[in-house]
């Protein structure tokens, strides 16, 4: 710290608090408000937890699962929705996977410290604080109307490429540093032996980074399928009778279906919005179980 | 990799690598994937370009639409009509475009979230840092991690279906109490507000917490060695020494609430009204672009334009924000070593 701070406290001045009694009580007052805020953000977690399974596990069944939206909540379900879900994760790790490693592959591997490196570098850290929302506004003037043609208008295709270009970020920052945690050494030693780059790259340094670049990419993943703004952005509806056949169906998602039921005045529908939640949290919950394997496998190994 | 050496099959000396088709593949592998970093750049001017074209033909369709119901309008006075008009309504018949309204209500709900994560998340930050044990820290930081991960749309669930109810049954003795209090409609800022609050306290907490985390243990030592309590070392020496660190999560979570669109969307209503009242519906920049995309604007009409106008003044919002960020960090971030 700087000198300049002390002439205005009351240290400099002799008027030193001595009351020793007093600074410990202030202590443990301050103690017990930093526990008391760790405190209660857990038990709102717990609170928030709680609500949803009381809501909805009691509407939560293998019907639920299995049924189209209706305008009856007791006929209601999650199919359409959860299949959409399922081909929207398909087709965002289907493009963000080779497009986020590899331009991480180019910014850790192959380039130099040029006027594009440095630009892509402030470029990826401005994009990740970008509103979703904003994505969603991308989506729906370049996929939804631009690129109609190829994908159909407001489709499962133009939903995950929006996802898809939402999470790139992420994916090239967590690939980074999965790259950058692969010792010099191996990269030396494949030099030594002949190997050209990519050579290296494909046989030694991609291999032992793989574990911590999938954490990342499950991870975002899971963070693409939660997303809801920029789904209702490029116009996703939530009442779909069918499950989507091709990249150019329409579409809807859970966290739609969610948002949907939530919106509507009766009672009825709140609660299987609650068990759309609790079937949307247990996915999430999955896949960062998976992740967090994979992370620990990747620790256990180096 | 596993030993598959053609030790055998080859004499020794003979063995030549194509080295030039190699040196190929390389070229355009590398190629590929500077063409892969280039598309976070394409996004950004995607993002820019549609934001500004869309902008620029709002503004100038907006004399026209202005000019319907009275004399006409010039482009300058549509652009100082959009900035100070104190009504919102432009899915209206009589249409009025004054952004204030929506930004009214997304300040008020980001300082009433900004009032909940700012001693929530940095208290927890330094309870985390200073006061747990590491065994203690092993658990909690995961539980924050899950707050940190649940979808937006549950929270706004909660906001609106438990937080809402919650806040009417704890204030309704006050509103019988007193005839002045305002009642607590089903759609209001403070709920949104505070749960947005919740939903940001991780991102405080946790990049607080590597600021507070990274501060020099010889800092406290020499603290503790002048004769101070630890709170008076954590609250006249670590938390100044890390205060980049803490302002800059700060900023960064408020640009994380601004821009935030299931909570104000469920939970704070789809009411354009200006002024800072909690109590009442209100409508965020975000809720606008969800209630205008939701309902199908047909491409060309204003009210689409206005999506891409309201997006621009986020973007920009945020954008201000971040670079802010980071431009604190850098300026005021202290060095040890």
């Amino acid at each position: 710290m700087t000198a300049e701070g002390i002439p205005g406290k009351n240290v400099a001045t002799g008027k030193f608090d001595q009351n020793l009694a007093g600074r410990y009580r202030m202590d443990k007052i301050f103690a017990a408000a930093a526990w008391g805020a760790t405190i209660v953000a857990v038990l709102i977690l717990a609170w928030l937890l709680l609500t949803i399974l009381m809501d909805g596990i009691g509407t939560l069944n293998l019907n639920f699962l299995d049924s189209f939206p209706s305008r009856k909540p007791e006929r209601a379900g999650i199919k359409a929705a959860l299949f959409g879900t399922l081909w929207l994760m398909c087709i965002v790790a289907a493009f963000s996977f080779p497009i986020g490693v590899g331009a991480a592959i180019y910014l850790e591997e192959f380039s130099d410290d040029n006027w594009f490196t440095r630009l892509v570098e402030i470029n990826i850290g401005n994009l990740a604080g970008v509103p979703s929302i904003i994505y969603g506004l991308l989506g729906l003037a370049v996929f939804v109307r631009i690129l109609e043609p190829i994908t159909g208008g407001r489709s499962v295709l133009s939903g995950g490429l929006t996802l898809a270009l939402l999470i790139l970020p992420v994916i090239i920052v967590a690939t980074r540093e999965a790259l950058r945690a692969v010792p010099n050494s191996i990269r030396l030693a494949g030099f030594a032996l002949g190997a050209n780059k990519w050579q290296v790259i494909s046989h030694h340094v991609l291999p032992s980074a793989m574990p911590g670049i999938l954490t990342g990419v499950i991870l975002a993943l899971s963070r693409a399928i939660g997303e809801t703004a920029p789904l209702i952005a490029i116009g996703a509806v939530a009442f779909i009778r069918s499950t989507p056949d091709s990249l150019q169906s329409s579409f809807t998602a859970m966290p739609i279906q969610i948002y949907n039921w939530v919106g509507r005045p009766q009672a009825d529908f709140h609660h299987i919005a609650a068990s759309g939640i609790i079937v949307l949290m247990i996915m999430l919950l999955l896949m960062n179980a998976i992740a967090i394997y994979f992370r620990n496998r990747f620790q256990q190994t180096r | 990799m596993t030993a598959e050496l053609p030790v055998n099959e080859i004499a020794p000396g003979t063995w030549r690598p194509n080295r030039s088709r190699s040196k190929t593949i390389e070229l355009i592998i590398k190629v590929i994937c500077g063409a892969f970093a280039a598309i976070s750049i394409l996004t950004t001017i995607g993002i820019i370009g549609t934001l500004i074209f869309e902008t620029f033909a709002f503004f100038g369709d907006l004399p026209l639409e202005l000019s319907k119901d009275d004399q006409s309008v010039s482009f300058f006075q549509g652009i100082l009509h959009f900035l100070t008009a104190g009504r919102w309504t432009p899915l209206f018949a009589s249409k009025q475009f004054g952004i204030g309204v929506l930004i009214s209500a997304t300040l008020m709900i980001t300082f009433i979230s900004l009032a909940v994560a700012l001693p929530l998340g940095l208290l927890a930050a330094i309870c985390l840092s200073e006061y747990a044990s590491a065994k203690v820290r092993r658990i909690l930081k995961p539980v924050l991690e899950i707050l940190a991960g649940v979808p937006t749309v549950v929270y706004g669930y909660f906001a609106l279906l438990t937080v809402t109810p919650f806040f009417q049954w704890l204030l309704g003795p006050l509103e019988n109490a007193l005839p002045w209090w305002p009642q607590l409609e089903g759609f209001n800022a403070l709920s949104a507000g505070i749960v947005l609050g919740v939903m940001i306290t991780p991102m405080v907490a946790s990049l607080s917490e590597d600021a507070i985390y990274s501060v020099p243990q010889s800092l406290r030592d020499g603290a503790y060695a002048l004769g101070t309590t630890k709170r008076e070392t954590v609250w006249s020496v670590v938390l100044p020494a890390a205060l980049s660190g803490i302002v800059s999560s700060l900023i960064l979570a408020m640009s994380r609430a601004v821009g935030e669109t299931m909570i104000v969307t469920l939970a704070a209503g789809a009411n354009p009204t200006l002024g800072f009242n909690p109590f009442v519906p209100v409508m965020t920049m975000t809720a606008f672009i969800v209630q205008v995309t939701a309902g199908d604007a047909p491409y060309g009409t204003i009210a689409y334009k206005t999506l891409f106008v309201v997006g621009m003044t986020l973007f920009l919002i945020t954008l201000a924000l971040n670079v802010f960020s980071f431009w604190f960090v850098r300026r005021f971030r202290q060095k040890y070593d």
